[in-house]
């Protein structure tokens, strides 16, 4: 039963960071209709931000944390609106697959520049959080398990306020729903878009720097499998749909956790793509998503 | 004869005369040709999925690791017992690459099947996912299979890869797809990819017409795979990664979706890139990628795409 408790907890713990990720997917798929392929390198840019600022930090506290948290969102917000400013929107009204491709070349350039200019060798992440042990009755639980499900969570719950209950969320709402009319609304789909891609960025970041203090070693690469599957995670919740992506990541997470655990665990890296090809085959709009009729 | 199969026979003697010079050439120019040969094969049939059809799939390389696969275990575990001890003549071991290619092919063939069919029921972004997950998937098996040497991969595989093969399947892979979208029946793989309901309202069948492009795209993607497993002497599963998946849409789109000698241009300037930047070798993956952003955004029907009217899709 311990041991049941304890990889549900793992799995949730890599599941809040999965959904993080897929947050920022799925919102852009909501604007914009296509598959931001750079959204992994921007985690794996929020890493290394943490990576470069944490060491001017005191190891081992809360305050330094959060500051490298909040510096490293910040930077990949900025990264995210520049990427979406030079690279996707000379190609607004485009087909699709040019826009796909172009996200590939982005995702591309930010792996090869980190390579240059970080190194490809794997960097040790510094313990910029306190970090001890707890044990409850055979379970052990380590801080920074928690310290990832609660950032996570108020983290999401914000973006829900940020939604559902702001003019910027509505004009976001709007413009997924029919970029158009929004525009005939006076909503300035530019901005809106710029600030989706901003938001998305900051959570990637602060998924990045997460994953990071659980698993310590960064190389620029780190981004391509957790994005991979962070976008499987967005499809299974139902894309487009917010809920839907946490829901999906932290399912995906704990299943992935459990099959890791097993004699099966070999296979982990094929359960997310087994998960959704099973989704599209059987219900494409994914857990949560609407069904939607296509019309001639 | 009709003409293209006399450009066919033409090409497969031009490949045998060539390959008679082989020794005359600069092994470096010899390999980096023998590499874009490959990479033209395996361009030209995913063209077939991508271009001609308009299905979007993003697991090529997964038929290729299947085809590199199958090919090289003919020759490693059945060869030794149908050439005997001394290995063989030239044309006994000829035969047998034939025959590896062959199934190489048949395997990818068989596995573009089993992926097709479920798979192609979906559309757009949607088919694109669910073919790099099944491209995931293959190479997942790959890496747990252990006859097969599991992540280590196959060693030691003989390296009868020659330019004559490559030329020669390069030739009826072209050959094949030309042909194929230009008969009669072909023109239903233009039709489904132009309008699929107005396509299915004139009767077509249009779920075999993608299946078929697709099985007949990863035959030569797995005929690929055999020619670069023989040609590399050893594969690993992780060689078949998505990575490899992209490079070749990357060719099909930069030369133009649906445009079979835009694509054979395109894949031999993107064969040749990074060999003419291995001076700044640090730097030239990141200027690869920086000319496909800058292309997609100035060039976004391909580069090599000049026909007007045919830019969008």
């Amino acid at each position: 039963m311990s041991e049941f408790l304890q990889q549900l907890l793992n799995g949730l713990s890599l599941g809040a960071i999965y959904a993080l990720i897929a947050l920022g997917y799925t919102m852009v798929y909501g604007v914009l209709r296509f598959i931001n392929f750079a959204h992994s390198d921007v985690f794996m840019v929020g890493a290394f931000i943490g990576y470069y600022t944490g060491r001017h930090f005191p190891e081992n506290t809360v305050g330094g944390g959060l500051v490298v948290l909040v510096i490293a969102m910040a930077g990949c917000a900025l990264l995210g609106m520049l990427i979406e400013r030079l690279a996707y929107r000379p190609l607004r009204g485009a087909a699709t697959l040019n826009v796909l491709i172009t996200a590939i070349g982005v995702s591309l350039l930010l792996e090869y520049s980190g390579q240059v200019f970080f190194g490809a060798t794997p960097r040790t992440f510094p313990a910029v959080f306190l970090s001890t042990n707890l044990t409850f009755g055979g379970l052990v639980i380590s801080s920074n398990q928690v310290l990832v499900i609660i950032v996570a969570a108020l983290l999401m719950l914000g973006l829900q306020f940020i939604v559902y209950r702001t003019k910027m969320g509505t004009a976001m709402r709007a413009v997924s729903l029919n970029p158009k009319a929004a525009q005939l609304v006076g909503i300035n789909n530019d901005v809106v878009i710029s600030f989706t891609f901003g938001l998305g960025s900051a959570l990637a970041g602060a998924g990045g720097i997460l994953y990071a203090l659980n698993y310590p070693s960064i190389d620029p690469l780190m981004g391509v499998m957790p994005g991979l599957k962070a976008f499987v995670a967005a499809v299974l919740g139902g894309i487009g749909n917010i809920p839907g992506a946490a829901l999906g990541g932290l399912l995906l997470g704990t299943v992935e956790t459990f099959v890791n655990g097993s004699q099966w665990s070999t296979y982990k890296d094929a359960i997310a793509f087994t998960i959704l090809i099973i989704i599209l085959l059987f219900r494409p709009a994914g857990l949560l998503g609407r069904v939607s009729v296509e019309k001639v | 004869m009709p003409r293209p199969h006399l450009y066919l026979l033409v090409s497969l003697l031009a490949a045998f005369g060539i390959s008679h010079f082989s020794d005359q050439i600069d092994p470096y120019y010899l390999d980096v040709l023998t590499g874009i040969g490959i990479n033209i094969i395996l361009a030209v049939s995913l063209n077939l999925v991508n271009g001609y059809t308009g299905q979007f799939s993003l697991g090529h390389a997964g038929f290729m690791s299947v085809g590199a696969y199958s090919a090289a275990a003919v020759t490693l575990f059945l060869g030794p017992k149908l050439l005997g001890e001394d290995g063989g003549t030239t044309l006994q071991q000829g035969l047998l690459f034939l025959g590896a290619l062959t199934a190489g092919g048949l395997g990818a063939a068989l596995a573009g099947l089993v992926v097709g069919v479920p798979s192609l029921r979906l559309k757009g972004d949607y088919l694109a996912l669910v073919t790099l997950g099944f491209g995931e998937i293959i190479r997942v098996i790959f890496q747990n299979v252990e006859f097969l040497g599991g992540a280590l991969g196959l060693n030691g595989i003989p390296p009868y890869t020659t330019i004559f093969w490559v030329l020669a399947f390069v030739a009826l892979s072209v050959f094949t797809v030309t042909c194929l979208v230009n008969s009669t029946y072909g023109r239903g793989f233009l039709a489904t990819k132009d309008d699929e309901v107005a396509a299915e309202a004139v009767g077509l069948n249009t779920t075999r017409y993608k299946i078929t492009a697709f099985v007949v795209g990863a035959f030569f993607a797995g005929a690929a795979g055999g020619l670069y497993g023989h040609f590399k002497m050893t594969i690993t599963p992780t060689g078949f990664d998505f990575t490899k998946s992209i490079e070749i849409v990357v060719m099909v789109i930069l030369g133009g979706m649906g445009n079979t000698l835009g694509v054979i241009l395109a894949a031999i300037l993107l064969t040749l890139l990074p060999e003419v930047l291995r001076p700044i070798a640090e730097y030239r993956m990141i200027i690869y990628s920086l000319l496909l952003i800058v292309l997609m955004i100035v060039r976004p029907q391909g580069l090599f795409n000049f026909k007007l009217g045919k830019a969008q899709s």
